[in-house]
């Protein structure tokens, strides 16, 4: 692993910016809290004790649950966090999203940012992971993504609720005369066994937060927790089976008017040639106005109705400039291929990997090239936003991942301070990384400007959303082992090129930040593995090919799970060792690992006889923090190979709701199952050849295979739950299928070489 | 033109080739039934046309003439459907945005087939495509649906 040598010397990217070594400065700033936003726009009778509860005079009792709700239920988990500590029932309390506000800041979403495994637990790795959550502070965003927000709340929100109650519970005891020591509190009231007095919260709350709070709150031990580690029902699952309108596309407003956008279909190219007049002319349309932002150029359409909109965006006659990157998916391929054949650097270097290499004999090497496409999130929800711009205000409603981006560069895209902005954050018909994304609402934005002052929705079509898209980043692998007497890897050298998701996220949104040091996300998945081999490296380059790609469910983790899984089977196949058995050696020094490969064998009776035409396939990655195995069972049918069942075993460290995770492991498993199956953004004369559903299908009900979950909590830390279940889908489904057909694919989609049923 | 939605009457102007689902969603505010593809492919703007399910992103509104029903029709907060109750209980939604659809999907079925095979859920919900992969809950919520429906509740 990295020694502090080469962290001096080197700089790594985080995040959503480059930040150089040095992290000692602004402990001061650090230490300072926030100013609590809901001080700002409380009701009448209602009071605020922190950032994340209002209580009010009618025992209202409101938690801010400030992170993107988009179906992975944290709306859920961090509302039972703080009334776990504050003595209410998830059914007594409203949870709201609240603003944007930096005093929300996930700090925990950086904190594996730095060029060290999860397991390295080093002097070295744990300076960095403090430093980067005072980075996290610094940055100050407001974001949900790599499965930290339940990590980063896990602390903050439960304090949060001990801190409101040990006030309360002192305000109660002020005003009833009695010692703070003999109150109880239960359900949102405030109990003195010895008088049988009894109080409500809201009775209290006015003069409890007035209090100081209390330089010390004790948090419930495990053993006493009531909600946390058990499931609870999802406090938005009402609303889901109603229709209710929670999500953005859902907004309507009086006097809205609606819109879509047609961007230019090559990236950051501009149109050459544009003939508006028929689209102008059409029924309902208001106006077509150009759109500019760091996404590219193109034109939104403004009409009476979404549907106008839609019409007129095709109607619209544009030529496009050619584009800065190659035309065509083999062009970009060799792009690819080229940055395979140059010196990348090294996140994982151990012994000496070009001499255990210099004197293999030919019959001990085994080699591979690997290779996955690009790919788009294809949320069910495509993206839209409304935008109200008037009078010098800016209101914006929309799902995103990262309302304080979203206030500071629509503030930017109008000229108008942030605090002049309201982002109001919607539920999200999806996220999977797309909603990181500020294009969807810079349109809206900027559409607004021209509507004098009248509020817009602007909806994109599924075209539009497919052909936009910040993608998955293609990737290629070529990979070599040396095999041992006894069969076992004595030497692993893994070489993998990608176009860099953090360079293209700099240059959309902080162009004027350029990138610095490697992109770990390259070797995410592959470098960090809790694999011992005495010879083992993987190195990473960043391929210079400028389509936009961003954060893709589990990021490089999707790309690399495959490629290295994939090649351990591999290995596994020409040293004539059962897969299972060989993980269990190499991982000996991570018994959570181990116990995880032993668990999901337990679960699937591995290495039991398959009747004739099924067989079995298994892949481990550690991901976010999370230790995942997942056996995959195919069947041989006439209609082509379907997927039967699916075991995963996940060692989260500490379970906070059963439910949710395991509903988390198994969407994230069919995300990346249907990503494997069929899945791929390809491009011709510089556009995505791909357009709806039709070309970029996932699974269906009649595909999906009987899914057995098992959550452990051997590991000290906790780890994240919504990506980790995608790594290891895609390798042991190809791993099952080798096992079934004796093909080894090792290019995704595996539809371009065998059908599914 | 005239359309009954959800037992009410609604009169508006609109284009008789706008699809059904614009003219509920923009011109009637029924925001229920989603947009997710515009091609009838993913079936998030499923909704019943006096009991058959249709997807109304690729029916033009001119070309309505039965009664429209929603997802806000089939029940209440106060008053579930039994697939939405099944649905609650199951606790089958993630992000929640197909599942007006699905729902829609799985009350057409349930009025056809009282006691539906796995092979008729793989039928009937297979052009309701869900990203966040509630499948498993889809499926059992549906029989759990089937079991209440029966029970009258």
């Amino acid at each position: 692993m990295a020694s502090v040598g080469k962290i001096a010397r080197r700089t790594f990217l985080i995040g959503a910016a480059a930040v150089a070594g040095g992290f000692a400065v602004g402990y001061y700033y650090y230490r300072k809290p926030f100013a609590n936003p809901l001080e700002a726009d409380l009701g009448k009778g209602e009071a605020t004790f922190n950032p994340y509860v209002k209580i009010g005079a009618d025992n209202t009792i409101t938690i801010v649950a400030p992170r993107a709700e988009m179906g992975q239920g944290i709306s859920t988990t961090l509302a039972v966090m703080v009334a776990e500590e504050l003595d209410v029932g998830l059914d007594q309390v409203k949870v709201e999203h609240g603003p944007a506000s930096y005093a929300y800041y996930n700090a925990a979403i950086l904190e594996e940012g730095g060029p060290f495994a999860f397991f390295d637990e080093s002097m070295t790795a744990q300076a960095v992971r403090s430093g980067l959550g005072v980075v996290g502070k610094f940055l100050a965003l407001q974001a949900t993504g790599g499965s930290a927000s339940a990590r980063d709340g896990f602390d903050k929100m439960r304090q949060a609720g001990a801190t409101a109650r040990q006030l309360l519970i002192a305000a109660a005891a002020q005003k009833l005369g009695v010692a703070a020591a003999d109150l109880e509190t239960a359900n949102g009231s405030i109990l003195h066994k010895a008088s049988g007095k009894s109080l409500t919260y809201g009775a209290v709350a006015a003069a409890a937060a007035a209090m100081a709070p209390p330089a010390e709150v004790r948090l419930k031990d495990r053993a006493d927790w009531r909600l946390l580690g058990k499931p609870q029902k999802r406090i938005d699952m009402l609303a889901k089976v109603t229709g209710a309108p929670i999500f953005g596309i859902d907004v309507r407003l009086p006097d809205m008017l609606y819109g879509t956008v047609k961007m230019s279909p090559r990236f950051w190219a501009k149109p050459v040639k544009a003939d508006l007049a028929k689209a102008e002319k059409m029924p309902g349309v208001v106006k077509i106005v150009p759109l500019e932002t760091n996404y590219g150029h193109g034109f939104g359409i403004i009409a009476d109705n979404t549907w106008a909109a839609f019409r007129a965006a095709d109607a619209i006659d544009a030529q496009w400039a050619d584009p800065e990157y190659p035309l065509s998916s083999a062009a970009i391929g060799d792009v690819l291929k080229q940055a395979l054949g140059t010196k990348g650097s090294a996140m994982r270097d151990n012994g000496d990997v070009d001499t255990a290499f210099a004197d293999a004999p030919r019959e001990r090497i085994v080699e591979a090239d690997y290779a996955v496409p690009y790919l788009a999130h294809a949320t069910m929800e495509p993206m839209n936003a409304t935008a109200r711009f008037g009078d010098g205000a800016l209101d914006i409603w929309c799902g995103n991942q990262a309302p304080t981006l979203v206030r500071q560069l629509c503030a930017n895209a109008v000229g108008i301070e942030q605090d002049k902005v309201t982002v109001h954050t919607t539920f999200m018909g999806g996220g999977f990384g797309r909603r990181t994304e500020m294009d969807y609402a810079l349109c809206a934005v900027l559409m607004a400007k021209e509507t004098g002052g009248r509020p817009i929705k602007v909806t994109w079509t599924r075209e539009e959303d497919m052909r936009h898209d910040a993608y998955r980043p293609a990737a290629v692998g070529k990979f070599q082992a040396r095999l041992g007497d006894d069969g076992m890897p004595v030497a692993v050298d893994m070489k993998l090129a990608s176009p860099s998701v953090i360079a293209g996220t700099l240059r959309r949104l902080f162009p004027s930040i350029s990138p610095l040091g490697p992109d770990k996300s390259i070797v995410d998945g592959a470098y960090d593995q809790p694999y011992t081999i005495p010879n083992y490296r993987v190195s990473g380059v960043a391929a210079p090919v400028s389509i936009p790609v961003g954060f893709w469910r589990s990021v490089g983790s999707s790309v690399n799970g495959f490629f290295h899984e994939g090649f351990m089977d591999e290995i596994a196949t020409a040293g004539k060792i059962d897969p299972v058995e060989m993980r269990k050696k190499l991982m000996a020094a991570y018994p959570s690992a181990v116990k995880v490969v032993e668990k999901v064998a337990a679960m699937a009776k591995w290495g039991e006889a398959l009747p004739a035409g099924k067989a079995r396939g298994m892949a481990f990655t550690l991901s976010f923090g999370s230790w995942v195995g997942e056996i995959i069972q195919v069947a041989d049918t006439p209609a082509g190979i379907r997927i039967e069942k699916v075991w995963i075993a996940a060692d989260v460290g500490t379970a906070l709701d059963p439910g949710i995770i395991e509903a988390q492991l198994i969407s994230a498993a069919i995300y990346g199952l249907s990503a494997a199956m069929g899945q791929e953004i390809t491009f011709a004369d510089g556009m995505v050849e791909q357009s709806n559903f039709h070309d970029f299908d996932a699974m269906r009900i009649f595909q999906c295979p009987v899914f057995e979950v098992a959550i452990l909590e051997n590991f000290h830390k906790m780890g994240g739950v919504g990506e980790v279940g995608t790594p290891p889908a895609a390798p042991a489904l190809a791993n099952a299928i080798f096992a079934l057909t004796g093909k080894r694919i090792r290019t995704l989609p595996l539809s371009k070489t065998v059908a599914f049923a | 033109m005239r359309l009954t939605v959800d037992g009410q009457s609604f009169d508006f102007e609109a284009d008789p080739d706008m699809p059904l689902l614009w003219a509920l969603r923009d011109l009637i505010g029924k925001t229920g039934p989603k947009f997710g593809c515009g091609i009838a492919a993913c079936g998030a703007c499923t909704v019943h046309i006096d009991g058959q399910p249709v997807r109304s992103c690729s029916l033009p509104v001119g070309q309505v003439s039965g009664a429209v029903t929603t997802i806000e029709g089939i029940g209440t907060a106060d008053r579930l459907h039994p697939v939405q109750q099944a649905w609650l209980e199951e606790q089958v939604a993630q992000c929640g945005y197909c599942q007006a659809g699905q729902i829609m999907s799985a009350v057409a079925l349930l009025d056809e087939v009282a006691d539906p095979s796995d092979a008729d859920i793989d039928n009937a919900m297979g052009g309701n495509l869900c990203r966040c992969g509630t499948y498993p809950k889809i499926r059992s919520a549906i029989k759990k649906a089937a079991a209440l429906k029966t029970a009258g509740l």
